[in-house]
């Protein structure tokens, strides 16, 4: 058990005092959706509309011997049948969507629909559209589909032999990362002893509560419009694409999203949708079932990670050679990417100077594996921090030594030679979350209570060599109110209301007298993708340098209103005022007119650039990756019953430093939601596939938590203000997530003694790990 | 199959449909524009559709049109609107219990089912009262707490908070 920790005051900073940044202010979105007025993708119809099915393979691998159509063409309502005949060779690009300019990686792309080969359970095959969901129903039941199975490869391992089925190229592999960093053999002989363990990590689902859906019809101008619940309004250009079509005759209107955690990054109906559209020339609806939407859309990757670490005596690490496997499922997706972070952030956030890291994803017959909250860095994670318990277990040191003897400071550098720039508070957020649990719980007999604790380092931005960039528009109304436009998706962690918030800010308008407008490929400046926890950063960015622009001018009228320089003034509550002699001071909505009266211009458009980088040396995998880090830890405490093997979170804290919390309500909502999908992932979820063919179909065999389940996390906001987000902030979307299931992990092994190698902890894992200790006891 | 002609009452508002035996609760309620009433899985797993029927909490994807006949139905969106939202709905919006939103309406009738039966729950209380909806965002944490909070201003501790 985790003894008492000292917590020590924070280092000073000086945050600047702020308005509207840093309240608990309710999201602009929330009403809306308390009362049921927001419209989402599924919600929509039009006049004249038609509903589409997809069928899809009942098979894991195979070919497609016979496909006949006509007699589901026959049926009356049914307005259009496609297959992959009636669109020769339409692709769809699966690689780095979003705004960049680097060329995708060769072999990305996947099928629109499968033609003669079908590689995983659900794999689109045809298409209808009908008058009614019944009729298109009845129709994908008429179409006659042949198939012969072929056998399939279930397991990455298995896929990388000699002779396995070929799934993806000449060899099955999808992707190779490399990290070489010092010597690891020197490092290795340098040391005390040697830990070795092999973690292993399940798919995941996403499980957001929106399934999938859309509605497109093509327009007065030839335009294929969509509306879409999506975290990606770039991906009209992968329509586009796969159409043929230019890619300003595609348009995305994006809708507010029901959940995305990485599950509506990629392309899901859109395709579909707007090849139905063009076909019929009428309005085309698509909703996914729940269980369409588990076999259609990506899992989280399940890894196998091998840590071998040197380490001294009093806990100093010497080298760390890590092998990674990963399963990317039948097709790439962003497999090459989350493979990257994974290996990247291996060595957690630790100070190692030798290291070896080799990673590979291999493609196989199962689920196709993609984006999925914190992107690799869970997987990474539920390694490095166990392999942290059993390396203080095997010098005999108590955790949280070993981790201050090795725990990444300001200014060092990652395993790929990155220059950490922002604070690194490891020891300022792992003790107040290990604190935070307070008093122990006692154990009983057949209850043996454990505790355990995780630190992290995620990255949040994108990969710095995709040359990321996100724009905003923000301008005053003649009203003092003020409108911003910005191609940001909404999934829900208040993407939008973020950016209302800093344009509050700095136009002294009230939150509730700003509106937002988000997520149109064609009508909002576009802002990139809401992954990669870069919203804030990014597009908060944007917002703050276009809303600063506009106060200059505001100011800069002002002053000369008040005969004083510019700044004398400032901006608060709707009004501008002489600083220190507020009875000085006049509307926004006058100061909005005179500037209107003199040509001041009262909006901008500003363009935000992240860091570009070239990219990593492939040999060493040594330089630049990300633009920054967020740092945390969360501490869990655990009941174990020995008699049937449940495991009971009694407590759980994380703690962050999220640089500056913009709304500290919203961010609050991030670190326990986060938190709790980190505890299912600990627990309870798997998405199980044998041979193939899913296990869990529906939400009544994939369990994700309930409101039963697990206490409430107590979240501990810290806030360095050194972030590269606006005023300081850093991201806390994905890195809420990171540390609970390694937390969880390392309280079960100090419950029971005995460390479980795998995720889910399952109450048959318990037992049957306390049976093998048993055994091993004698 | 055949039709039978149906009477509703939805949000106060007299309804006549007419439609064979297996369209479900959330199927009509949907298709006569009432979309506040959400899809998750239309099996009774995550309860995104509950509406209140005769003033009990159901999830209307597993009751059939025809067994709704001449009864009440109270969905969110008749709960209260922008301009004038009840305070539970106000409590939601008011405590960060909001997220992506999609759970939200359905949560919103199981707390109203609840407090209408139990003024003043427990923390246990009201967990086992929303076991029923899932929610992915949010933790429920804050959902718990916008309970609370619902049942002090529907108590008349006003909204401050």
């Amino acid at each position: 058990m985790i003894g008492k920790v000292e917590v020590k005051p924070l280092p000073k900073v000086d945050l600047p005092p702020l308005r509207q940044v840093g309240r608990p202010l309710r999201r602009v979105d929330a009403l809306g959706k308390a009362v049921g007025s927001t419209v989402y993708a599924a919600d929509f119809s039009m006049p004249n509309m038609l509903h589409a099915k997809v069928l899809r393979s009942p098979v894991p691998s195979g070919r497609i011997v016979g496909l006949n159509v006509d007699r589901a063409r026959s049926i009356p309502g049914v307005a259009c049948v496609l297959t992959a005949r009636d669109l020769p060779g339409a692709k769809l690009s699966t690689d780095m969507p979003g705004q960049t300019g680097r060329k995708e990686r060769a072999g990305s792309a996947a099928p629109v629909l499968a033609r003669d080969v079908v590689r995983f359970q659900g794999e689109p095959i045809a298409l209808v559209a009908a008058e009614t969901e019944e009729i298109a129903e009845e129709a994908i039941g008429a179409i006659e589909l042949e198939m012969e199975e072929t056998p399939g490869v279930f397991d990455p391992e298995e896929a990388l032999k000699p002779g396995a089925p070929k799934v993806y190229g000449d060899d099955n592999v999808v992707a190779r990362w490399k990290i070489r960093k010092g010597d690891v053999e020197k490092g290795m002989a340098e040391a005390d002893l040697i830990v070795e363990n092999t973690f292993r990590m399940p798919f995941v689902e996403h499980a957001y509560l929106e399934p999938e859906a859309g509605v497109a019809w093509v327009d007065d101008q030839g335009v294929i419009n969509i509306r879409v619940c999506t975290q990606v309004v770039e991906h009209f250009r992968s329509v586009a694409k796969a159409l043929g079509i230019p890619q300003n005759k595609v348009r995305i209107r994006g809708t507010m999203v029901g959940g995305g955690f990485g599950g509506k990054e990629d392309v899901t109906v859109e395709i579909f949708l707007a090849l139905l559209a063009r076909e019929t020339g009428r309005p085309v609806k698509l909703v996914y079932t729940r269980e369409e939407s588990f076999v259609a859309q990506s899992k989280r990757h399940p890894f196998v990670i091998t840590h071998r670490t040197g380490v001294k005596r009093d806990g100093r690490i010497t080298a760390a050679k890590i092998d990674m496997i990963a399963d990317s499922g039948a097709y790439p997706y962003l497999t090459p990417y989350v493979l990257l972070y994974a290996t990247a952030m291996a060595t957690g956030p630790y100070r190692i100077e030798n290291v070896s890291v080799d990673s590979v994803a291999a493609a196989t017959n199962q689920p196709f594996t993609s984006a999925f909250r914190g992107f690799g860095g869970p997987q990474a994670a539920l390694a490095y921090e166990q392999q942290m318990d059993e390396i203080a277990k095997a010098v005999g040191l108590d955790p949280l030594t070993v981790r201050r003897a090795n725990y990444l400071r300001r200014g060092d550098e990652t395993a790929t030679g990155q220059r950490i720039a922002s604070e690194v508070w490891l020891e300022e957020t792992v003790t107040r979350a290990i604190a935070g649990l307070g008093e122990p719980t006692p154990s009983s007999k057949t209850r043996k209570v454990g505790r355990g604790f995780a630190s992290y380092f995620q990255s949040y931005g994108r990969i710095t060599w995709f040359h990321d960039t996100s724009r905003a528009w923000v301008g005053l109304e003649l009203d003092g109110t003020a409108t911003i436009r910005c191609g940001v998706p909404d999934i829900g962690a208040g993407q939008a209301n973020s950016l209302c918030q800093i344009a509050s800010e700095l136009l002294g308008v009230p939150l509730e007298r700003v509106t937002v407008y988000a997520t149109d490929s064609a009508v909002t400046p576009l802002a990139g993708t809401s992954t990669a926890t870069r919203q804030l950063y990014m597009s908060g960015n944007a917002v703050h340098k276009a809303a600063s622009a506009v106060r200059k001018n505001l100011l800069d009228r002002a002053a000369v209103h008040f005969g004083v320089g510019p700044d004398a003034v400032d901006l608060a509550d709707g009004r501008a005022f002489v600083k220190g002699d507020e009875s000085r001071s006049i509307g926004l909505d006058e100061l909005a007119s005179a500037c209107a009266a003199d040509g001041i211009p009262l909006s901008n458009l500003a363009l935000f650039t992240a860091p570009f980088t070239d990219g990593i040396d492939p040999e060493t995998g040594q330089g630049d990756i990300w633009p920054d880090f967020t740092f945390g830890a969360q501490a869990v405490e655990v009941a174990v019953d020995i008699e049937t093997g449940q495991v009971e979170v009694l407590k759980s804290v994380a703690c962050h430093d999220v640089g500056r919390a913009i709304n500290p309500a919203a961010v609050r909502g991030q670190i326990i939601g986060g938190s709790h999908q980190g505890l299912g992932y600990a627990l309870m979820e798997e998405y199980i596939v044998k041979d193939g063919i899913t296990q869990t179909p529906s939400l009544a065999e994939y369990l994700v938590p309930t409101s039963c389940d697990f206490p409430a996390t107590e979240a501990i906001i810290l806030e360095s203000g050194s972030g590269v987000g606006p005023f300081g902030a850093k991201g806390i979307g994905e890195p809420a997530l990171t540390p609970a299931a390694p937390a969880v992990a390392n309280a079960v092994a100090d419950a029971i003694g005995i460390r479980i190698h795998e995720v889910p902890i399952t109450p048959e894992r318990v037992l049957a790990a306390m049976k093998r200790g048993a055994r091993w006891r004698g | 199959m055949d039709e039978r002609t149906i009477r509703l009452k939805i949000n106060g508002r007299e309804r006549e449909v007419s439609l064979p035996p297996n369209v479900t609760l959330l199927r009509v309620l949907r298709d006569l524009g009432y979309v506040d009433v959400k899809n998750g899985c239309e099996k009774g797993d995550c309860g995104a559709c509950a509406v209140l029927l005769d003033g009990k909490l159901v999830n209307s994807c597993l009751v059939l049109a025809w067994q709704a006949d001449g009864r009440e139905i109270l969905t969110a969106s008749g709960l209260g609107s922008i301009e004038h939202p009840h305070p539970i709905q106000e409590a939601f919006a008011d405590t960060g219990a909001v997220q992506c939103g999609y759970c939200t309406p359905g949560m919103i009738m199981a707390t109203k089912a609840l407090l209408d039966v139990n003024p003043d729950p427990s923390e246990e209380e009201i967990r086992e009262a929303i076991s029923g909806n899932l929610c992915r965002c949010t933790g429920y944490a804050q959902i718990v707490e916008a309970v609370k909070e619902a049942a002090r201003r529907l108590a008349g501790g006003g909204d401050s908070g």
